[in-house]
């Protein structure tokens, strides 16, 4: 049955409301799976010895007749940012490695009451810090369009495991990109909510004021109807929203109906069309936009003057946040700890120089350095201002268009090594993303074909006002169709075989 | 060096940071109880904890409503302004009492600001208090330090961690610069803390012990050389458990700074320890101006923006201010001007208006609470209102008023009560301490007396009723004290006129 692992979630979801399909069948078949690729992948950290219980007991109360969740059932990876009681939550890091934490995340809890199956823990940059998991304690994922290549990042691991098909679903959590860019490069689609759409309790903090979970999937629908499944208000966290949201799903689906996009303005903001980026980034991009011109879309041009300094603000906010997050990672009360003997601060000391990666003690260093009297204005105070500034650019830009357009990312995978030693040339790889994280806007990441220069995806990005991310399914699902209708196939059926 | 010596050349500086741990059932960011609520039952170490309070991967804080409600009314108390908008702040340190090696606190925006509290001395002098702000922030946990000879950090083996006191809800009430007290200093201190008890507990937010440490002093003292014009260094003395000791620690650093300012030394900007048995500060951690919290808007939790309304609600919900209830209870309570001032001084007056609300006769309370309970209390180095109940205190004075007990047994009972053998009524069934109300049983004690001196009878009856003296006496010691003197008198009265 291993054609079960190539099926959307909507369509697996489908299959195992008519009976066609277990719960059991379709988990064992992403089981299997995994056990054959994952070798060579690595987009797992840790794969779910309970998947089967948990697949049973979802047949089982099919069988009895009980009303479940569309997606019950379905198989799910899960991005280790995210607590799991019962299995590991490292967050990609040395100084977690082995905890299990004594609650699940909101999003997983969720996940778990609507039925989905966990599958495992994936893969990503150590607490979230990177844009092609090889800053993960625990060794790269690779990208399944070519091992030689990175994955995106942070969450490599949950992009790399939908587009190997290991799973059909996966969660990630995206901070400047962490959803958006991986999807870019490994041909997935990807959705960053709204700040404040989807709980952040339990996702191990990055920059708290920055993250958000979201979903990773094959199709705007899936996507779509993963974000209904974990998203709305969470009392556990102040910084959720308490408004009642659309149906996603019904959004993507009226968008995979529609005949045209007659009154849709879609905004291309200038500042993310750069002349800089790959060439073929570029060709797909305008490919694009020619196609939702022909369906009827409005494109307008529109200039947000305050994007360029979005990544000098992001890398200050960003480490300023992180540095104070990460402090709790003392030994003292979980995690490792070092067997050095001295003072509480010794050991503080020696746990964290031993657990933490090159990349984690770089933002620390600038983040505490942010922070320090007397640089505080100049750095965090300056910071915040233009974050403001680029609230606003958000705020006249969607006065003119409905929806803003860019490329996901202005490359496609790179190679490994290439960008590791070199930190700004990797923080560069985040312009297009980092903006909508500053300012709370929702995006998507969809893939839109491949770079003639070296036939590795390409993805689209669209961006929403905040709380209207209805209209990222709605758009991403009409091009998904209209592209798909040019190729005759999906993307990922172009992808080599594993 | 002697104090007025030290008065003479020097000018004493104050200045005070009181805690005030808040009763609310809940945690300040978790729902863990709070074990600072009403009775401050203890707990076992590490019990009333959630991954809030640990500071677990993935939690995050969320106030407390009735916090805020009671912040503001504290607030309100205190003259301050309540801001219409004030925001948590992380304050960021390593150290292994703080769970996340950050305190939620608040720094640059407080909820309270430029308040003003009366008080009053012993002399009739009065002192108007600047108090700069009233801020939020959390508790942190408790260590205790095992092995090494002080009970202190330094030349432990190993500490412990009990975090069930992290989160517990906390007001730090900060005063401006105090200046002119003189040598009223110390005194003008303790009733300063006294003030601040006073209008806690009138507003019922916090147990006030401050034994319990639910009221907590923090003492900043520098000597200002006479005539200098210039201010002095000033010392933090902490662990000033009792209204008396913050007199005794004001008096003793006032004299230790003046002695080592004398001598031509320098006084150090530190924290001192105040030891209650010996009655001497120590030298804790040296404190800068510099200390660098990095501080920074807490992020995960939103703006404390209370209507005008609630500020509104609570202010008209405010008690009597406590000066107000002094010169109202004087009135009521019939007492002189010096009787009153005795009460005031001696810190009872909560615990007096509360036995008289209890049903004792005001001068009954009064006498127990500033006679024997604060002999006891004094002997033993407590507040006397940590030794007894006003409800007990009033259970006692009513077995006295119903004759069921001398003076002489309700201060055995008082004893026995403080020793925790329980109420007035079972201290008295368990010690056996009843006045023998048993006419038989003292007319046979009665009998034995007079059998022993037969001629008192006669001298009664030729009118010298002073006789009957030596009668009374011999029961009562036969009687071991538990015989009603008034009712042998009578007895032994009716008996010479048979």
């Amino acid at each position: 049955m291993s054609s079960l692992i190539h099926l959307t979630a909507s369509a697996l979801a489908e299959k195992l409301s008519t009976g066609e399909v277990s719960s059991v069948e379709a988990t064992q078949a992403h089981l299997d799976r995994i056990a054959a690729v994952d070798g060579d992948i690595h987009a797992f950290l840790h794969v779910n010895a309970e998947a089967i219980a948990a697949a049973t007991d979802i047949d089982a109360r099919r069988a009895a007749g009980e009303k479940l969740g569309p997606l019950a059932g379905v198989p799910v990876a899960i991005k280790d940012v995210l607590c799991t009681i019962g299995m590991p939550s490292t967050a990609g890091s040395k100084i977690l490695e082995g905890w299990i934490p004594p609650y699940d995340a909101t999003p997983v809890a969720k996940l778990k009451a609507a039925g989905l199956i966990a599958l495992g823990k994936t893969n990503m940059d150590e607490f979230a810090m990177g844009s092609s998991t090889e800053h993960s304690a625990y060794g790269p994922t690779r990208n399944p369009w070519d091992l030689s290549r990175i994955p995106g990042g942070s969450g490599g691991g949950s992009a790399a495991a939908v587009a190997a098909f290991e799973a059909p679903l996966a969660l990630g959590s995206d901070t400047g990109g962490s959803i958006r860019q991986p999807a870019a490069v490994t041909g997935s689609v990807g959705v960053k909510p709204t700040y404040g759409g989807v709980s952040r309790y339990g996702a191990i903090a990055l920059a708290s004021s920055l993250d958000q979970v979201g979903p990773v999937a094959r199709t705007v629908l899936d996507a779509a109807m993963l974000h209904d499944v974990i998203g709305g208000h969470d009392p556990r966290d102040s910084t959720s929203l308490t408004d009642v949201w659309p149906s996603f799903a019904a959004a993507a689906r009226e968008g995979a109906r529609a005949e045209n996009l007659k009154g849709l303005r879609v905004g291309v903001v200038k500042e993310l069309d750069s002349p800089g980026f790959q060439p073929g980034v570029s060709q797909r991009f305008h490919e694009a936009l020619e196609l939702l011109t022909a369906a009827g879309a409005e494109i307008v041009e529109v200039s947000a003057p305050h994007f360029e300094y979005a990544v000098a603000a992001y890398y200050v906010i960003l480490p300023a946040e992180a540095s104070s997050n990460l402090a709790k990672f003392d030994s003292v009360r979980f995690g490792m700890r070092s067997k050095v003997s001295g003072t509480v601060e010794d050991v503080m000391a020696a746990t964290r120089e031993a657990g933490f990666g090159p990349e984690v003690k770089r933002r620390i260093i600038l983040g505490t350095y942010a922070l320090s009297a007397g640089y505080y204005d100049a750095y965090y105070g300056s910071a915040q201002k233009v974050r403001t500034l680029i609230q606003r650019d958000f705020a006249s830009a969607f006065e003119k268009a409905d929806v803003l357009v860019s490329p996901s990312a202005p490359t496609t995978a790179f190679t490994f090594g290439e960008k590791i030693d070199d930190p700004l040339a990797m923080y560069l790889n985040d312009v297009t993303t980092i903006p909508a994280n500053l300012a709370g806007v929702p995006g998507m990441g969809l893939p839109i074909g491949l770079a003639p220069e070296d036939g590795l995806p390409v993805g689209f990005q669209i961006m929403a006002p905040a709380r209207e991310d209805a209209r990222l399914y709605k758009l991403g699902a009409t091009l998904e169709r209209l592209l798909e209708d040019g190729w005759g196939r999906t993307l990922l059926s172009q992808a080599p075989t594993l | 060096m002697d104090y007025d010596r030290a008065l003479e050349l020097f000018e004493p500086v104050l200045g005070f940071e009181v805690h005030v741990e808040l009763n609310t059932q809940s945690k300040m960011f978790s729902d863990a109880p709070n074990p600072a609520a009403l009775g401050n039952v203890p707990h076992e170490p590490n019990t009333t904890i959630t991954p809030v309070d640990l500071g677990l991967p993935g939690s995050l804080p969320v106030v407390n409503e009735q916090a805020i409600k009671y912040s503001i009314s504290l607030g309100l108390a205190l003259g301050c302004e309540i801001a219409p908008s004030s925001r948590f702040a992380r304050k960021n340190y390593f150290y292994p009492d703080l769970a996340k090696n950050y305190q939620i606190s608040q720094f640059d925006e407080p909820i309270a600001f430029d308040g003003q509290v009366e008080v009053e001395l012993a002399n009739g002098k009065k002192f108007t208090i600047d108090i700069e702000r009233a801020h939020m922030e959390e508790d942190a946990g408790k260590l205790t330090h095992v092995g090494g000879a002080t009970g202190r950090i330094q030349g432990a083996e190993y500490s412990l961690v009990d975090y069930n006191r992290a989160g517990v809800p906390l007001v730090e009430i900060v005063t401006r610069m105090i200046t002119g007290a003189e040598a009223d200093a110390p005194e003008l201190a303790k009733a300063y803390v006294s003030a601040i008890r006073d209008i806690v507990v009138s507003l019922g937010i916090s147990e006030a012990k401050m034994e319990r440490g639910n009221l907590r002093c923090d003492a900043n003292i520098s000597l200002s050389p006479r005539g200098s014009g210039k201010l002095g260094t000033r010392t933090e003395t902490k662990n000033v458990n009792s209204l008396r000791s913050v007199e005794r620690a004001i008096r003793y650093e006032i004299q230790r700074q003046a002695a080592i300012l004398d001598g031509g030394g320098t006084i150090i900007q530190e924290t001192r320890h105040w030891h209650e048995d010996t009655g001497v500060t120590s030298a804790g951690r040296p404190k800068s101006d510099a200390d660098d919290y990095r501080y920074f808007p807490e992020p995960d939790l939103l703006p404390v923006e209370p209507s005008l309304e609630l500020i509104e609600e609570l202010r008209a919900a405010l008690p009597e201010a406590p000066s107000l209830r002094k010169k109202r209870l004087q009135g009521e309570w019939g007492f002189t001007d010096l009787e009153f001032q005795d009460v005031v001084n001696s810190g009872l007056l909560v615990e007096i208006d509360e036995t008289v609300a209890a049903g004792a006769a005001p001068a009954q309370a009064r006498k127990w609470w500033t006679g024997e309970i604060a002999r006891l209390a004094n002997v033993s180095s407590v507040d006397a209102s940590s030794l007894v109940s006003p409800a007990d205190v009033a259970a006692l004075v009513a077995l006295v008023d119903a004759g069921e007990l001398t003076d002489r047994l309700a201060r055995q009972v008082l004893e026995g009560v403080i020793a925790g053998e329980g109420s007035p009524a079972q201290v008295v069934e368990s010690r056996g301490l009843k006045v023998v109300s048993d006419d038989g049983a003292l007319i046979a004690a009665i009998d034995e007396a007079l059998a022993a001196q037969p001629d008192v009878l006669e001298k009664i009856r030729e009118g010298k009723v002073q006789a009957a003296g030596a009668v009374i006496g011999a029961v009562m010691k036969a009687m071991k004290g538990t015989a009603d003197a008034a009712r042998v008198r009578e007895l032994v009265l009716e008996r010479a006129q048979q």
